[in-house]
């Protein structure tokens, strides 16, 4: 797998000062999963983080901190090394933890136009779903009314002249007015992140949006 | 005065590798002392990142707790290849700051460590070490508007959209030691 299209520096820095939404912490995960150079440019911007702590001044520990946090941990296991589990289906771990499994798992719903769905559970300042576009189909043009991360699981689509594969994120946001294609020869199946309303250019899918929750 | 700083350089460099050995101690053999050690340093630390993050005294105090905790309990997760113990503390810190005043989940990335056989290399474990401390270094020595701008950011005072990506920072040695020590444990793995 060859990741052409990458996490941003904004991104990852908003990443590591844990301030995205749960819903873009998920593609982030998803993708550093699958992308050890953006892991080690996410891990960078955690060193940063650990050289302010580093310096910030500490604020002093009640007087029995020490005694209780020992008495604490003496009745705590410690975690025993092991492999770590790889996920050998599509979704990567993270995500697969949302599911709760893979590609099997998943509840689509349909959105029209042989497109489906599946919204993923997370906190409400952005909206994480599974999109499945068959093979040649389009996803409804819309613009953002905030940023929209896409990350493609399987097969590939293609917007604005650049093709999008497994792993590859596509990073929109209020200047975008795009309509992605899922390639001919397989269906494409994404993870989709936006922190606002999609706003669709036709006149139909905005009457639909309230019941899809797009 | 070259010799102090010398001195100083030197004395910073075995305290950074003796957290790095204070987790080892920890992890291999559920060091009482050597976690008590850590916790007199970082416990602090992570009160007044919380305290700075917005958090009430307690909060922060029982998160500290918490922190530490993890610590403990995780220390077989730690790759001093690929963080200092401060960058995993920090980490640790960050997400249950999203878990006490967000009340949102963190997803992670895939878990990746040496399993219960390999170790990283003693050398990447040093350069990293030494890395890390050069980065505190080359922040501290930052114009004062732009260290605040940082701390500001990691305190969690900026929203994401306010976040600019900081040009000028010193951050591509450590990003490339992470990615070698990432092919090593790749390589391991497979």
């Amino acid at each position: 797998m060859t990741i052409r299209h990458h996490l941003s520096e904004q991104l990852l820095l908003a990443h590591a000062c844990g301030q995205l939404p749960e819903a873009f912490n998920l593609v982030v995960a998803a993708h550093l999963t699958l992308c050890d150079e953006c892991r080690a440019r996410a891990g960078a911007f955690d060193a940063l983080g650990g050289a302010v702590i580093d310096a910030g001044g500490g604020v002093e520990m009640a007087d029995e901190a020490i005694e209780a946090a020992v008495a604490r941990i003496t009745g705590f296991p410690r975690e025993a090394a092991r492999l770590p589990v790889r996920a050998q289906g599509v979704l990567p771990t993270p995500l697969a933890d949302y599911v709760g499994g893979d590609l099997d798992a998943v509840r689509w719903r349909p959105v029209g136009m042989g497109v489906r769905q599946a919204i993923l559970p997370t906190s409400k300042d952005a909206t994480a779903r599974l999109l499945h576009i068959p093979a040649g189909a389009a996803m409804p043009g819309h613009g953002h009314g905030g940023l929209e991360l896409t990350m493609v699981l399987q097969g590939a689509f293609l917007d604005e002249g650049r093709r999008y594969g497994v792993g590859d994120v596509e990073i929109a946001d209020e200047a975008t007015q795009h309509t992605p294609v899922a390639e001919a020869g397989g269906d494409c199946i994404c993870l989709a992140a936006a922190d606002a309303k999609l706003k669709f250019s036709g006149l139909l899918p905005r009457l639909a949006q309230p019941f899809f929750r797009i | 005065m070259v010799i102090s700083v010398n001195r100083r350089r030197v004395q910073a460099e075995q305290a950074e590798t003796d957290w790095v050995n204070l987790v080892a101690q920890v992890r291999d053999h559920g060091d009482r002392a050597a976690f008590a050690a850590l916790f007199r340093h970082f416990a602090p630390r992570v009160k007044g990142f919380l305290m700075k993050s917005g958090a009430s005294a307690a909060l922060a105090e029982e998160c500290a707790q918490d922190v530490m905790a993890v610590l403990w309990q995780k220390s077989h997760l730690y790759d001093p290849a690929r963080a200092s113990v401060a960058t995993w503390v920090f980490t640790i810190a960050r997400n249950r700051r999203i878990d006490a005043l967000r009340k949102a989940r963190r997803p992670e990335p895939e878990e990746l460590s040496w399993g219960p056989e390999a170790e990283p290399d003693q050398a990447d474990v040093f350069e990293m070490q030494r890395e890390s401390e050069r980065l505190g270094d080359a922040v501290a020595r930052l114009p004062e508007k732009q260290r605040v701008l940082i701390e500001r950011a990691f305190w969690g005072d900026l929203s994401h959209s306010e976040i600019a990506s900081e040009t000028g920072l010193p951050l591509g040695t450590i990003k490339s030691r992470i990615r070698l020590a990432l092919e090593r444990l790749r390589h391991v793995m497979d």
